[in-house]
């Protein structure tokens, strides 16, 4: 086990390092900051000095070593706009992402594994039809639409759930949580569901796949020839084996719903992570782009990584090798 | 008054719906197992002979139904017996193992939870007593160290391991009845052996009626005291084990029997019976076995009764052996 965590400690710098190369690489061919940021009516002296400041009369390959350096010392730059660091920048809206995504994730596993269970165990009935029809929806309605949409309907014309922020938050180990208060769920309630979309028809169908072919194996049938209930042979025999498909795609989904939150939270103005980066890309805020970008490979990995522990203790066919 | 059979079925009748048309896998079968005998169950793949198993066991599932007949256990119909008294005899009264080992044991639950749940469902005890029992049952099919291997996982054992762990599972709860469904078939020879002779000390000591289902005769020749020959979807030969592989009256049963290698031809070709099962969805009306028949002749196309043409030999032909039948009587 240990060793086994140990390598893939390893391969995580090896992924880290390739990707802080080519992040850095990549933001550099995008654009020039000095442009955007120092007010054209500056002259070539002080132009150069806030150049100089910056870091950017250096070559590329300076720059980088730079860069790597400090970020090995935990300093991943300041912003150029903010002129704070912008680890602290990020960290600071992360809660309300994390928040969103978690809110998304759990939302889509408790609406999504019931309707997949039930599709799957009753796949001619004309609920599980009607379920199937409004996955295919939530797999094809594009994210923004569906948020206007959910404006448009609860908050403008019924006027039941706030459009826009986080409302009322609670500061719980020096971060603020939305929903720890009334006012606070109500305003999570919609780009979570919002995010949620895809994820819930993506359960349902992994779910009913995996409940479908479950219930064709041998040993359902055995466990119906020992004279369980139904219900302990579809929530211990065939729960715990779809569970597995489950728990991995919806963990790794996990990493691209963090990444991806951006849509949502520009159309309910949510002040995370994702809102962030959309703004620092307009103004080319480079240490803010690079070190946004490091922290969702860091979190990938580490989602990867807890996604195969949860693995292994689903199926114990898949004991982690190495002792 | 005579003893009441272990299991008797009449005239049954298990059928598949299917969008391509109606299977009549299994289409007037009848017999009987007197308590502690064991029938073996003999045919091809396809013949019917394991959707008999699973009608008795109440666990056909749609498109296929139990269309008429009954099934008697100790003079009970299983077949108007609701889900739940069904579900209460099941793995309790009648149990059943499986063809595949590696298949039947659910790879994410501990042998001890597959075992007690099984005990728990038939019976309130505390799970202490239960995991003692499951114990005891281990180490009655042989399995070494058994209180370690409850706490294995099925993939911790082998395949012949595993059968003994099912094996365990069906005699918890000390059935009348076992339907075993090919269960040394994906074993090698030496395994299989010890298995039969495992269950055939433990259907004597218990009396345990057993239902094996084969396509293994040389299985049935060891371990059964009746046999009926299935070919698609009805029984074409009964009657007492030794007779049948002695003189068998049917071409079918003669010809299986005459494809099982023997010492007495060695150096000759291994003889087959010409042709492949009918698919049940075309059946021609008649004798289904009427296309690979070196006896067949036109009358063969109205199906023939199972007669009785011997004392207890049932034969389901108009053209029997009866000659060969002569000479060993």
């Amino acid at each position: 086990m240990s060793v086994y965590l140990l390598r893939r400690l390893i391969q995580a710098v090896g992924v880290v390092f390739a990707m802080s190369l080519i992040v850095f690489i990549g933001v550099f061919a995008i654009g020039d900051p000095v442009e955007i940021l120092i007010s054209p009516d500056a002259d070539q002296i002080e132009r150069e000095r806030a150049i100089r400041a910056l870091g950017l009369d250096l070559p590329l390959w300076q720059q980088y070593l730079v860069f790597l350096g400090k970020a090995l010392q935990g300093d991943l730059g300041r912003s150029f706009v903010f002129n704070e660091p912008a680890l602290q920048l990020i960290l600071q809206r992360m809660p309300a992402t994390l928040e969103l995504a978690f809110a998304a994730t759990i939302g889509a596993i408790i609406i999504g594994l019931p309707l997949g269970l039930y599709a799957g165990l009753r796949p001619d009935s004309a609920g599980s039809k009607v379920i199937m029809a409004g996955s295919i929806l939530g797999f094809s309605l594009p994210t923004f639409w569906v948020g206007l949409m959910l404006i448009m309907v609860f908050a403008v014309q019924l006027g039941w759930l706030p459009s826009t922020g986080r409302g009322e938050t609670v500061e719980v180990l020096g971060m603020r949580w939305s929903f720890l208060t009334w006012n606070g769920i109500t305003h999570l309630i919609m780009p979570a569901l919002n995010l949620a979309l895809f994820k819930i028809s993506l359960v349902i169908r992994l779910t009913r796949a995996g409940v479908r072919e479950t219930m064709l194996m041998d040993y359902v049938k055995f466990a119906r020839a020992k004279g369980l209930s139904p219900f302990r042979v579809t929530f211990v025999h065939v729960f715990k084996n779809i569970l597995i498909p489950v728990v991995t795609v919806t963990g790794l989904e996990f990493g691209s719903t963090i990444a991806f939150s951006v849509v949502t939270e520009s159309i309910f103005a949510w002040p995370g992570m994702g809102k962030l980066i959309i703004d620092s890309i307009n103004v080319l805020d480079r240490p803010v782009i690079v070190a946004y970008l490091m922290i969702i490979v860091l979190m990938f990995i580490t989602i990867n990584l807890i996604v195969d522990l949860t693995y292994s203790l689903l199926d114990p066919r898949v004991r982690l090798e190495g002792k | 008054m005579t003893e009441v059979p272990t299991l008797e079925v009449r005239n049954l009748r298990t059928h598949f719906f299917t969008r391509a048309g109606v299977v009549k896998a299994v289409d007037d079968v009848s017999f009987t197992v007197p308590r502690g005998k064991v029938l073996g169950l003999v045919g091809e793949s396809g013949s019917g002979k394991s959707v008999t198993g699973f009608s008795v066991m109440g666990l056909v599932d749609p498109p296929g139904r139990i269309v008429s007949g009954q099934i008697l256990f100790k003079g009970q119909d299983l077949t108007q017996l609701s889900d739940e008294e069904m579900r209460q005899l099941r793995g309790n009264r009648i149990a059943m193992i499986f063809q595949d080992p590696m298949m039947t044991l659910n790879p994410v639950l501990r042998v001890d939870t597959q075992m007690i749940e099984t005990v728990l469902a038939h019976e309130k005890v505390p799970e202490e007593e239960a995991r003692r029992r499951a114990r005891d049952a281990l180490g009655m099919v042989g399995i070494p160290s058994p209180d370690e291997r409850l706490k294995s996982y099925p993939h911790q054992f082998s395949g012949g391991m595993r059968q003994r762990v099912a094996i365990a599972i069906a005699l918890l709860h000390r059935p009348d009845l076992i339907v075993a469904d090919e269960p040394t078939t994906a074993l090698d020879v030496t395994i299989q052996g010890q298995i039969l002779a495992e269950v055939q000390k433990l259907a004597a000591t218990t009396g345990t009626s057993l239902i094996w289902i084969t396509h293994d005769l040389s299985v049935v020749a060891g371990l059964a005291d009746d046999i009926a020959v299935m070919y698609a979807g009805k029984i074409v030969e009964q009657g007492d084990v030794g007779e049948v592989l002695d003189s068998p009256l049917h071409p079918y049963t003669h010809g299986l029997i005459g494809s099982v290698p023997s010492r007495n031809r060695r150096g000759e070709p291994l003889r087959q019976i010409p042709g492949m099962t009918p698919s049940l969805l075309s059946l021609a009306p008649g004798c289904a076995f009427r296309a690979r028949c070196p006896r067949a002749a036109d009358d063969c196309g109205v199906m023939p009764e199972l007669s009785e043409w011997r004392p207890a030999r049932l034969a389901r032909c108009h053209h029997p052996h009866l000659e060969t039948a002569e000479q060993a009587a």
